[in-house]
């Protein structure tokens, strides 16, 4: 694993001093958010839709085995080739030797997060594969050379001169063209270029239903039906806890995560693939990537839950102050920062630290994954583990011992008091985080303990 | 029935008169109310830094000065939630269950156990009412946007009571303000970004002071009003519901 030179609080304040930046960042993702609680309350039964969705989670998590057997089953029969990777090294060996077996050195990729996780695209450009990202967003991402700062909305921290920019550099659109009809115009014509020269596709899988075999994948561009309906080899990559047990527990999917994610009734494109056509070749693999582990954690287990809808970090103000790239993890916010621990503890320590435990992700969740509660018990976790700054440490271990006896509690209480009131410049400095943008409280010359003490006991 | 009053740590040492508030609106109410001396903090900074382990000591003195009441009222929802979802004992979890379930904000405890439905107070001011994210969500002082369910408010049916306030909208009506705990010296540039634009929403609707049942939200956000030369003040809701001029 790469080591990260900055944590989130460093990464944010860069994201910060742009400040315009971030209003309108910080704006268009809560009009995001209006937009789905618009569409949660169109629907009477939306609370027993969220209920009914963690519930049925709740069974395949704990069946889990057996529903990927039956599922793999299924698959098989349908004449897909089914594969199993541990982690990110396995997964994208196969890709790569389904590819090298064809003599196929091109390939479209449509959204899949995991691929991203699993870093697909530098392993397979270093083997002379020549991959490129069908989602619009993701594309634009890719080529500025960044991973995507949004699972739903890959871009969304890039305004659309910037897009214009990146163009004009990579596309050779006219300097200063930044309308965003024109733009998306101009990346569709190149990539349609891409989709019929293209002979393998791969896509990600939002549902993998147990039962029939038959997984589902959900886009609003339709980039990824363009690819897999023109490719020769077909591959999905999907994480393990994707399945849901039968085809009729889609409905109640399909109809929370395009309202979570952007607002609308459904995704333009909720594809369905079951077996290939003729000629065709289609694979599927299987991820574990720390999944598993993730299940044997009780206090963890229900983020597995998590259908990647986005609209905990569209709620959280913070990832709406912040950024998505200040998360340092392909999946970023709120769901993100118990997920990353998980890969890497040492790493993402500084994660589950990024809140403040406000809660809305919670509530905005549409399998109701107690986000906030869990990012409270990733920090104990984290503390015990050793993970915390030392610095910290001791400024806790002082808290906690002044906090314990009564006594040392007002002596320093006091203490305190008489240092803001008299010194204020000892505290009012830039080595206070507190003080550099914010006053400190005027402080009173007696505690309310002395107060009642003189006036009120008898 | 006697009361217990919890005043934390911080509105003890930085906020006298919102605790006296509190004290004085309770008694008025016909409680009798005490305050026990040897009191510090329910433990929460610990705890959401990551060391609930350390908090034991904390834990054991806030049974011993709370064990004996039959209620227990405190003027922050923040240190409530943390007293109801985590105040623990190793010796006695039973003592620790029965203080946890006796604990009350104090809203909560004017709306819920006192069934307060008039109030002799006059503030003849605009007010903003932040909705403290641990009173929302935690204690469900009022319903949440998330939510799709009916709403409705706590504090804002007692500040309903109260002669000549008049409360004003705001565009994101339970935004967090960004204090959380030592996330505002830790994430020091997202809590001062949230909280910048957490007070001008309540400025650029016009309120005179922001109210919320949480002092720690309101010393964040009145840092940021006063280093700004704001004339909009912060004002615990004790003291708004106490007020008589
Ligand atoms: S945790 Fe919940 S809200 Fe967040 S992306 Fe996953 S499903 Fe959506």
């Amino acid at each position: 694993m790469e080591k990260v030179e900055k944590d989130h609080a460093a990464l944010a304040e860069e994201f910060i001093k742009d400040e315009e930046r971030v209003d309108w960042h910080d704006g268009a993702l809560w009009w995001i958010r209006q937009k789905r609680d618009m569409a949660a309350k169109n629907i009477p039964e939306w609370e027993a839709l969220r209920e009914a969705a963690s519930q049925i989670k709740n069974n395949v998590l704990s069946n889990l085995h057996d529903y990927l057997l039956e599922f793999e089953a299924n698959v098989t029969k349908n004449g897909i080739k089914v594969h199993w990777a541990a982690d990110a090294e396995e997964h994208n060996a196969i890709v790569y030797s389904i590819l090298k077996e064809k003599g196929i050195e091109q390939m479209v990729k449509s959204k899949s997060m995991l691929t991203e996780e699993c870093h697909l695209n530098e392993y397979l450009i270093e083997r002379g594969i020549d991959v490129i990202n069908s989602d619009l967003g993701e594309y634009i991402q890719q080529l500025d050379n960044e991973p995507p700062s949004h699972i739903v909305l890959p871009c969304i921290h890039k305004r659309k001169e910037e897009i214009g920019e990146i163009f004009h550099e990579h596309l050779g659109t006219e300097k200063g063209v930044s309308d965003p009809t024109t733009l998306t115009r101009f990346a569709r014509r190149h990539l349609r270029n891409v989709f019929v020269t293209r002979r393998a596709a791969l896509t990600g899988v939002n549902f993998a239903v147990a039962a029939t075999g038959e997984y589902v994948v959900c886009t609003n561009e339709g980039n990824a039906d363009m690819g897999a309906h023109l490719s020769e080899v077909q591959i999905a990559s999907m994480g393990i806890e994707k399945i849901i047990p039968q085809k009729k527990h889609l409905g109640i999917f399909l109809r929370l995560l395009a309202r979570s994610a952007t607002g609308q009734p459904i995704t333009i494109y909720s594809s369905h693939f079951k077996k290939p056509r003729e000629g065709q070749e289609m694979h599927l693999i299987l991820v574990d990537m720390g999944r598993s582990r993730q299940l044997g954690r009780p206090d963890f287990r229900d983020s597995l839950k998590c259908i990647r809808c986005g609209s905990c970090m569209n709620t959280c103000p913070v990832y709406r102050k912040s950024g998505g790239l200040s998360y340092h993890n392909t999946v970023a916010g709120p769901i993100g920062a118990i997920l990353a621990p998980n890969l890497d503890m040492r790493k993402h320590a500084d994660l589950p630290f990024a809140s403040t435990l406000c809660g809305s992700c919670s509530n905005v969740c549409p399998v109701k994954i107690n986000i906030h509660e869990q990012l409270y018990k990733w920090r104990q976790v984290i503390v015990q583990e050793g993970y915390a700054a030392n610095t910290k440490v001791l400024g806790i271990k002082a808290m906690a011992w002044t906090l314990s006896s009564p006594t040392s509690y007002s002596t320093i209480g006091k203490a305190g008091r008489w240092v803001l009131n008299n010194i204020p410049f000892a505290v009012n400095n830039k080595f206070n985080p507190w003080y550099r943008q914010r006053d400190m409280p005027d402080s009173p010359k007696e505690s309310f303990g002395e107060w009642y003490a003189k006036n009120e006991k008898k | 029935m006697t009361v217990g009053l919890f005043i934390p740590c911080y509105v003890n040492q930085f906020y006298p008169s919102a605790a006296i508030a509190t004290l004085q609106l309770l008694q008025k109410l016909g409680v009798k109310v005490v305050y026990p001396p040897r009191q510090t903090c329910c433990g929460q900074p610990m705890a959401n830094s990551g060391f609930e382990h350390l908090t034991q000591e904390c834990n054991n003195l806030f049974l011993e000065n709370f064990a004996e009441f039959d209620y227990i009222v405190a003027p922050s929802a923040s240190c409530v939630l943390h007293v109801k979802d985590h105040l623990h004992s190793t010796e006695d979890p039973a003592k620790a269950e029965r203080v946890r379930s006796k604990t009350y904000e104090l809203v909560e405890f004017l709306t819920d156990v006192l069934k307060v439905d008039k109030l002799a107070a006059r503030f003849p001011h605009k007010v903003g009412i932040h909705q403290s994210c641990h009173g929302l969500r935690g204690l469900h002082l009022a319903q949440m946007s998330e939510l799709n369910a009916a709403p409705f408010s706590k504090p804002v049916r007692l500040l309903h009571m109260v002669d000549g306030l008049e409360l004003v909208t705001l565009e994101r009506p339970d935004e967090c303000c960004g204090f959380g705990g030592t996330f505002c010296v830790a994430e020091e540039a997202v809590s001062v970004k949230m909280g910048k634009d957490r007070v001008s929403d309540h400025l650029r609707h016009g309120a005179e002071y922001i109210t919320s049942v949480d002092l720690s939200c309101l010393m964040h956000m009145e840092g940021i009003l006063q280093r700004n030369k704001s004339a909009v003040k912060a004002v615990h809701i004790a003291e708004i519901l106490n007020a008589t001029r």
